[in-house]
């Protein structure tokens, strides 16, 4: 998943939550399937994943995510307390000389196991979620599922990136928001399509989210949705700021009935396919120009 | 992690949260403040803080957050044997990728990716690497026209959300304590994950506000799960209801089937979004049935306290 070669990888993020990222994810990627494009939809939402609700995909596997927490080898271990220096996330205690391990606090970094000096740890793993691999109308689908309880999001996310096969596009629905687990669903992408609507909300959480990718130096575009509930600060900004509006969802209640009842857009409301199609060719023009000069500008 | 406090306190902590995104939490927050009197504020939504928007605080006082460490290779001693490199888990150590490298270059530490576990700092046989305390953002007490508040900005691209909103609860509850003020209203985050278990654990009640969408559907089952995993007395509020009558009554039968009642029902209106523009919560900005319907909410969420 790199910007060398012939594949794209486009990721779908906003600041804010509930502002389309699944509708235009789902609708994107079966726009580019209608076109016969290979195209792999993945859903790194993993927290609260939805792309399945309008795609319904057939699910053809899945396998758990696990990750790695230490486990105590009784008698080797001295109690001497090295593991619990070296924690820096307290997941690994020692309290008179007893060794005591909380695994959901765990960050996997493999440090105790690593600097125990009696080889008295071992690494095993635990599930912490789950991803499934199914297909529906020429996409293949890929989604992560967080264990309810469970901490450790970005692990599922990584996982779920892991499982991709080689397409000609990757469309990757993100969670909401702006830390870790949205940095991990789009480090890898060549490009990041950031949603928003028009309003104070929408504007202060688009800010957060161009300042995200600006740190990571990935080239993006802005979507509106919902377009003409709110002002006009939004394209304000966009304006001032150089950065190109390449989708406008225009708030029209169908729409909102539509995704309240599971349907895709481009199905049930086909005077909006265009939409969808431009904002491809936006994003494929761009490439051909040249992502990197697109960064450099931003 | 779940601690319950004293029952005894008249002091209530309520969260609100929501699964899907969008649902309404910031808006339903900024009007309960309106309503409840005396309460002090808390924006645990802190990827993507919104209620300063409409309640205008003034800062009293602001303060550095640190989530953390981070590593940092010191290049005067760094040999280059890249140790850290091979050990680190998280693939936040790299050599430079400039044409023509060779790997005698110091290696580089992406902060963004570092999680800060210190283990490259111990391996290093050069002793070459810091490990610092990283501001990882701010945190702010301030003052609004409904009472204090307790909000914070986090830096761009930084981790452990989780750690900030167990600070601006923890904050939260020391100046209700200190005021003697009767709730804590929680504006929480999306999601299930570690900001939302955070915000959470050991509070009095949570309102998970949804929207009549198989989405809204979707992710109120798995937040609902969650708030029964900890333990914490739950209700639902859908808002929007009216677009779509069946869905709502549908999540409605579900919930309650999950020993979840409905706080009631917010209809759809347009003044929602206008009120944001002005900077006003709802039922300041109108007197319509939209507020009605509000104060409805937080009659049954007064009564769900008990």
């Amino acid at each position: 998943m790199t910007a060398s070669g012939s594949g794209l990888t486009i990721a779908v993020a906003s600041g804010k939550g509930g502002t389309g990222k699944t509708t235009i994810s789902t609708n994107l990627a079966l726009v580019l399937a209608q076109q016969g494009k290979s195209v792999q939809l993945l859903d790194c939402d993993v927290e609260e994943p939805n792309c399945h609700i309008f795609l319904k995909p057939q699910i053809h596997s899945s396998k758990p995510v696990n990750v790695f927490f230490p486990r105590v080898i009784e008698d080797k271990c001295t109690g001497c307390g090295v593991c619990g220096e070296v924690c820096e996330y307290s997941a690994i205690v020692v309290v008179k000389e007893k060794v005591l391990v909380f695994p959901e606090l765990c960050h996997g970094c493999g440090g105790c196991t690593l600097f125990c000096p009696e080889e008295a740890l071992e690494e095993i793993e635990r599930p912490v979620g789950i991803i499934e691999k199914g297909s529906v109308s020429g996409i293949q689908f890929i989604q992560g599922l967080l264990d309810i309880g469970e901490l450790m999001s970005p692990a599922v996310i990584s996982s779920v990136k892991k499982a991709v096969d080689s397409s000609d596009i990757i469309i990757i629905d993100s969670p909401p928001g702006t830390s870790c687990p949205v940095i991990e669903s789009v480090k890898d992408a060549d490009f990041i399509l950031l949603v928003t609507e028009p309003t104070p909300f929408g504007l202060n959480d688009l800010k957060l989210a161009v300042g995200m990718v600006r740190e990571l130096g990935k080239p993006f575009a802005v979507a509106i949705n919902r377009s003409g509930i709110g002002d006009d600060e939004v394209k304000r900004y966009c304006h001032d700021e150089d950065i190109d509006v390449i989708l406008e969802i225009p708030d029209d209640i169908r729409i909102a009935q539509a995704y309240s009842r599971g349907e895709m857009i481009v199905d049930v409301l086909q005077e909006y396919k265009g939409l969808f199609k431009q904002c491809l060719e936006s994003i494929l023009n761009q490439k051909a120009q040249g992502l990197d000069e697109l960064q450099e500008r931003q | 992690m779940n601690c319950r406090r004293d029952s005894d306190r008249i002091m209530k902590e309520i969260v609100i949260i929501s699964g899907k995104g969008g649902t309404g939490k910031t808006s339903i927050v900024a009007s309960l403040a309106t309503l409840a009197g005396k309460n002090v504020l808390a924006d645990c939504d802190v990827d993507a803080a919104d209620l300063h928007l409409v309640l205008e605080p003034k800062v009293q006082s602001r303060n550095d957050f640190s989530g953390g460490k981070k590593a940092r290779i010191i290049k005067e001693e760094c040999t280059a044997c890249g140790e850290c490199i091979d050990v680190c888990r998280f693939e936040a150590i790299h050599y430079p990728q400039t044409a023509g490298r060779t790997d005698s270059e110091t290696p580089r530490v992406n902060p963004t990716f570092c999680e800060g576990c210190g283990v490259c700092v111990r391996v290093c046989p050069a002793e070459a690497i810091a490990f610092e305390d990283a501001v990882n953002g701010q945190w702010f007490i301030s003052d609004t026209r409904y009472g204090p508040m307790v909000h914070a900005r986090l830096g761009i691209a930084q981790g452990n959300s989780g750690k900030l909103v167990s600070l601006i609860r923890d904050e939260a509850r020391k100046i209700a304590e200190r005021d003697d003020l009767d709730y804590i209203i929680v504006d929480g985050s999306p999601g299930i994950g570690c900001p939302v278990i955070s915000s959470i654990t050991g509070s009095d009640l949570v309102v998970v506000v949804t929207e009549p969408t198989l989405s809204g559907q979707h992710d109120l089952e798995r937040v609902a799960e969650l708030t029964g995993h900890f333990q914490i007395p739950t209700v639902i509020c859908i808002n929007k209801w009216d677009l779509n009558p069946e869905i709502t009554s549908q999540i409605e039968q579900r919930a309650k089937a999950m020993g979840i009642l409905s706080a009631g029902r917010i209809r759809y209106d347009p003044a929602v979004t206008k009120a944001q523009i002005m900077k006003s919560s709802v039922v300041e900005y109108t007197g319509g049935a939209i507020s009605e319907d509000i104060s409805s909410v937080w009659r049954n969420i007064i009564y769900a306290l008990g």
